[in-house]
This record gives structure tokens, C-alpha cells and sequence, in this order.
């Protein structure tokens, strides 16, 4: 079980809900998954065209946890701003801060993200800052309150799964609130080693929704995420240097 | 009188003087949104209360898909 504040969660899948071909495949995606949480984002509403289509409606968003995202903020104020936003939809009050520093890495400014969860914590959230894999700023965000860490495995949307595997696995271990990475995660293979690193969920969307079969892949991702988790509880062995045979030594038939 | 929307201003007919016709105008009124009015978020049931005047900026958001 994974809790977070006030929420508890079976599945150690959240899904983004971001580019994915059709309405349908969507749903199907999301089904397959077996996700309790469901990310999105806070925009302008198109008033000039307003049967443009909405893939969220074609879902029953009232299953799901929701969790906004404040992409789109650059400041610590455009996410506070957005927050609100969000939460004034009254269907949620959790939110995965998101500041983005650098538009070519899209990788989060950490003073902004810093400063924008103390005022969400200040107003009541349940808050999730979206990080780098600093070690040293998952501390401080921690120390805050947040309810959770959202360490990325590599930039968003790059699909090169966990490029310092070293800090995660620090980040992890000096956590004391759940680690949910987020953000750069590829395949399966990325999902099963995240959580065999011990995080306690991962966040995926593009290696779902881009995949040449989104429904498949969702499928595939909830037991990647079973299968590491399992493998983390389990213990895995320590690396040896030299080869240690599994047959026993003794009996040998010799010639 | 002219208002902005989304960033945009808008001619709205003199007759549609509260949020709720405004949104009823625009035919966005069963739709999930939030609305912002001069920088204050106004709760879903004091649509109806809250009326507008010439330069009044708001903002008309939704929820998308997004990571």
C-alpha cells in the first residue's frame, strides 16, 4: 500500500494523461494500467471553439485520484496560481508542482520549485514537487513537508530512462515520504529498475501514450512496476566478482 | 461591452451581465471549467453573482491531458 498523505493507493502506477493518439485508445490505456492516480494539466479554455475535443471527458475522472500538474509555470507564482486553479474544479487538492527552469532540458528550477511547495504546503495542499535528482534538494523539499518527491529518472519526454541511478538510489534511501519517479522513463526495463531501486511509484506518460501500442504498453508498464517492486521486497542478491556455481560441488560424476 | 477572455478582447452583447451568462453565451456553461475574474477565483456556484463590467479580465480554464 502506498500512502500519500491523506490518500492510500493500491497500484504504484500514476498515468499521464498527455498526448495519446485517440480518445479510446486512451481509456483503454488507463484501463489496462490499472492506475488509481491520473495526471493532467491546467489550460486555457479554446471559447472560440468549444466542441474541440477533450479527451478527459470521454473519462470517468471521478474512479481516479487526480493530480494536476503546474507545467507551464516558470515561476513560483504562475504555480501557485495554477494550483489554485485547479483545485477551485473541486475535484482534487493534490498537486505535482512543476517549474520548469530551462527550456531546451525542461529540467525544474529548483529555487522556484523550492518556494512554490512552501506556499502550497502553506495553503493546505497535498503537495508532490516534481525535482531533479538532487539529493540535497529532495532533502530540503522533504523538510518542507511535501507529501511526496517526484525526482525525474531523466528530462521529460526523452525516454532515456534513469541516467544516475546513483542519486536516486540516494534520494530513496534518505527519504522518509513516499519517491514517485517521474519524468523521462522509457520502457519497462526503466520502470522495473526504478522500483527495484526502491521508489515507491513511477510516473510515466509519454513511454505510454508514444508507444506503437499505447494499450499494450500500459499493460506492460503495470507489471514492470509489480514485478520491480517485488523484486525490491524480495532482496535482490549482491554482485560477486568471481563465478559461484548453483550445482552442487559435491557428487561430481568424474570419468 | 468589451471584456477580455483568455487573453483576448471580446464584444459581449449589453444583456449578459453575470458570469453564468457568460459562460451560457460562449455555450460552455456544462463543461468543467474554472473561472477567474480580475485575478480572484470564483467559486462554481457564485457564477450567477458575480457581474460584469466593461474591463473586467477573466480567465477560462480546463482541465487537459498533460503529464
Amino acid at each position: 500500500m502506498l500512502k500519500i498523505g491523506s490518500y492510500t493507493f493500491h497500484s504504484r502506477l500514476f498515468l499521464g494523461t498527455g498526448k495519446f493518439p485517440s480518445a479510446d485508445i486512451q481509456k483503454e490505456a488507463i484501463q489496462k494500467s490499472e492506475t488509481e492516480v491520473l495526471t493532467f494539466a491546467v489550460r486555457r479554455m479554446n471559447i472560440f471553439d468549444p466542441e474541440q475535443p477533450n479527451f478527459l471527458e470521454n473519462i470517468d475522472l471521478s474512479k481516479f485520484t487526480l493530480l494536476p500538474n503546474t507545467a507551464g509555470a516558470k515561476t513560483a507564482e504562475e504555480a501557485v496560481r495554477i494550483a489554485k486553479l485547479a483545485k477551485a474544479a473541486g475535484m482534487c487538492d493534490m498537486i505535482k508542482v512543476e517549474v520548469i527552469g530551462c527550456d531546451k532540458t525542461l529540467l525544474p528550477d529548483p529555487v522556484e520549485t523550492l518556494k512554490a511547495t512552501e506556499k502550497l504546503l502553506e495553503e493546505g495542499f497535498t503537495v508532490l514537487p516534481y525535482t531533479s535528482d538532487d539529493v540535497v534538494l529532495a532533502k530540503r523539499l522533504q523538510e518542507l513537508g511535501a507529501h511526496a518527491i517526484m525526482p525525474g529518472a531523466s528530462p521529460i519526454g526523452t525516454g532515456l530512462g534513469i541516467i544516475n541511478p546513483f542519486n536516486l538510489s540516494h534520494i530513496i534511501e534518505q527519504a522518509t515520504v513516499p519517491v514517485i519517479v517521474d519524468a523521462g522513463i522509457g520502457s519497462p526495463k526503466d520502470v522495473a529498475y526504478a522500483m527495484e531501486l526502491g521508489a515507491d511509484a513511477v510516473l510515466l506518460n509519454s513511454a505510454v501514450s508514444g508507444a506503437k501500442d499505447p494499450v499494450k504498453m500500459a499493460e506492460a508498464m503495470k507489471y514492470a512496476v509489480i514485478a520491480g517492486r517485488l523484486g525490491f521486497e524480495a532482496g535482490r542478491i549482491s554482485k560477486k566478482y568471481y563465478a559461484e556455481a548453483s550445482s552442487p560441488m559435491e557428487g561430481l560424476i568424474r570419468l | 461591452m468589451i471584456v477580455t477572455i483568455n487573453g483576448v478582447k471580446k464584444e459581449i452583447p449589453e444583456n449578459i451581465r453575470t458570469v453564468e451568462r457568460l459562460l451560457e453565451h460562449l455555450q460552455v456553461q456544462d463543461k468543467k471549467l474554472v473561472v477567474e475574474m480580475n485575478g480572484e477565483i470564483l467559486n462554481k456556484d457564485q457564477h450567477g453573482q458575480f457581474r460584469l463590467k466593461s474591463g473586467d479580465v477573466l480567465e477560462i480554464v480546463h482541465f487537459v491531458g498533460g503529464g
